[in-house]
């Protein structure tokens, strides 16, 4: 049964993962990406990690996902993409580098146990009933709180950043509407456009 | 103890064929009830929404036109099903089902009754009884997105693309607020489960409604969870992703038969599975004053008492969601998202932060009014600095121009 479910998912996995890359229209890769990260979750979950597998659909699945698909919808780029690209060596490049990667990925698998041997540093996981989201949450707030913060300084400082930027994006693309001599600009608009700013203040 | 029920104990032995029979059973059923819920909640809506309007609703199929939702639906069912030139033909096909997927499974974690026996076997009423099961409400509804946004894009014509983005932006805003708000009860309950979340609002004594359920002792994260639950399932006044006199009908404007059939059947899925969520985790969930003349465990008041207090609870939160219906005017875009970001959000982690304090204040043995009342101020306070910095509307119109 769990070999059943695990080769099912994996197939899924590679799908997904061919899918995205083979894709030719952006949406179409966005939703075979959604394929593989559902099916890794699934994967988490046949490995007793279910806390993993529920956050990895809540902020992969239906959080980052979503935001590519925003983005392409959005901006419009969803067209087709065309098969001659600027730079053939690129091409060339992707393959070597994916193998070189791959190479390095088995030689690491094969040559230590890490990957596949003690199930976690923190002891066991607990009881599969709860999730291990107690022992998660423990190790968290206690021995790691230190890296805890710091990871949610750094988020916040990238939040923070963005907004900066867009911002200061945004007052350059304004400043030379400023320059405009102020005679200019006809009289008869400034109190058409004063009543629509006034109409929204009350909310 | 308590950790232990947080698995159904249908499925903590080996797994043999009456167990596998078991599960088969309780999914079956789950559909048909939750198919069946949709049928008649479509008919109620109408008729209660025509009866506040001086109307009569339909009266035509069956008796009360209690038939007329199954008409539409064989009606829709034989309709010849037209998909544009410009559509994005396997992505269109595909959205009306990642629409009603989320809907369904939703519903499967939530516990529709006590625990009872199936072919000698111990169970929950409940499809399946995960040990993250909030998690997975806020998963499924994080889903949920998927069907709306591809079912506009991939229909390739401006207005249900325009329909679908402005649902996706609505939904992905509400998102935060809805599990804000689910994170203060699961604070005060300690666990993921939503059987186990259930059990600790059981019903010991006539004031357990008060003391037990968590509606009151969370009840400014329960007024957020009904608002952006609302909003989560575009139900009217947040219903922006089909503003007709705008959008023509939103991200389903393509859609005809059988395929228009879905989204209007997880649209509705949705609120019934929203309703019978909030039900589980602030209002008791099957919980409720047992039948006192019929012993304990008799088969009445083991299967039958539990299942009716879920009905009556659920059916209230639907008959409350057909009013707000009826009596709402539609909200406007700006000030749907300045409440999603600008109110529920913050007042969601101020809530969140104060009920962590106390709950801390119980276990570390400090004065429990003291702590609540400073968690209180502090709160308060914070929200006053982020108001106070926050752009004003008019500001904000200001810099656009």
């Amino acid at each position: 049964m769990e070999a059943v479910v695990f080769f099912v998912c994996a197939a899924a996995v590679i799908i997904g993962a061919l899918g995205v890359i083979a894709g030719r229209n952006p949406v179409h890769s966005a939703l075979f990406l959604l394929l593989t990260l559902v099916s890794i979750a699934v994967l988490y979950l046949q490995q007793h990690a279910a806390l993993v597998a529920a956050i990895q659909i809540v902020v992969y699945a239906s959080a980052i996902v979503v935001l590519f698909l925003f983005v392409i919808t959005l901006l419009g780029v969803d067209k087709q993409e065309a098969p001659d690209d600027a730079h053939p060596v690129q091409r060339v490049a992707a393959v070597v580098l994916g193998v070189l990667a791959l190479t390095g990925i088995l030689v690491l698998v094969h040559g230590n146990r890490w990957v596949t041997g003690s199930p976690s540093a923190r002891g066991g996981l607990g009881r599969a009933e709860t999730g291990n989201v107690e022992t998660l949450a423990k190790s968290l707030f206690t021995d790691f709180v230190w890296a805890f913060e710091m990871t949610a300084v750094l988020l916040v400082i990238a939040v923070v950043g963005s907004v900066v930027l867009a911002r200061r994006s945004g007052h350059r693309a304004e400043a030379p509407v400023a320059e405009v001599p102020v005679a200019e600009v006809p009289v008869a608009e400034v109190p058409a456009a004063e009543p629509a700013a006034g109409e929204r203040t009350p909310a | 103890m308590s950790r232990l029920l947080a698995l159904d104990p249908l499925l903590r032995g080996s797994v043999t064929w009456s167990v596998f029979v078991v599960v088969v059973i309780k999914v079956v059923i789950a559909f048909v009830i939750l198919l069946l819920a949709v049928l008649l909640y479509i008919w109620a809506m109408r008729k209660v929404i025509a009866d506040m309007q001086n109307r009569i609703g339909p009266n035509r199929a069956g008796p009360y036109g209690v038939l007329q939702t199954l008409a539409d639906g064989i009606k829709l069912f034989f309709k010849e099903q037209s998909i544009p030139d410009s559509a994005d033909r396997p992505v269109f096909r595909l959205a009306p089902y990642l629409s009603i997927m989320p809907a369904f499974l939703m519903f499967c974690v939530v516990p529709i009754g006590g625990t009872v026996s199936i072919l000698g076997h111990q169970t929950f009423l409940q499809v399946v009884d995960l040990p993250m099961g909030a998690l997975f409400i806020l998963a499924m509804s994080g889903l949920g997105v998927y069907g709306v946004m591809l079912a506009g894009w991939s229909s390739g014509s401006k207005y249900p693309l325009l329909g679908s983005v402005r649902a996706s932006a609505q939904l992905l805003s509400y998102e935060a607020a809805f599990g804000l708000a689910i994170l203060g009860v699961l604070i005060q309950a300690g666990t993921l489960s939503t059987h186990e979340i259930a059990v600790q609002q059981q019903w010991t004594n006539a004031w357990s409604f008060v003391s037990h359920w968590f509606w009151l002792k969370t009840f400014v994260a329960f007024a957020i969870f009904l608002v952006a639950a609302t909003a989560e399932t575009n139900h009217p006044p947040f219903d922006l992703v089909e503003a007709e006199q705008e959008l023509v009908g939103g991200f389903n404007t393509e859609y005809t038969g059988i395929r228009f059939a879905i989204f209007y059947l997880a649209e509705f899925m949705n609120v019934i599975t929203m309703s019978a969520i909030a039900v589980t985790l602030f209002l008791g969930g099957p919980s409720g004053p047992s039948l006192g003349f019929l012993a304990r465990d008799n088969v009445v008041n083991v299967w039958l008492v539990p299942m009716v207090w879920f009905l009556v609870k659920v059916l209230a939160l639907l008959f409350a969601t057909v009013w707000v219906r009826a009596s709402l005017p539609r909200m406007r875009y700006d000030r749907l998202m300045s409440l999603g970001w600008k109110w529920l959000i913050e007042i969601a982690i101020l809530w969140v932060l104060v009920t962590a304090t106390v709950q801390v204040a119980m276990v570390e043995d400090w004065n429990r009014l003291l702590a609540a009342s400073i968690a209180v101020v502090a709160a308060v306070a914070g929200y006053g600095v982020l108001y106070a910095s926050m752009p004003k509307s008019g500001e904000q119109i200001e810099e656009f121009r």
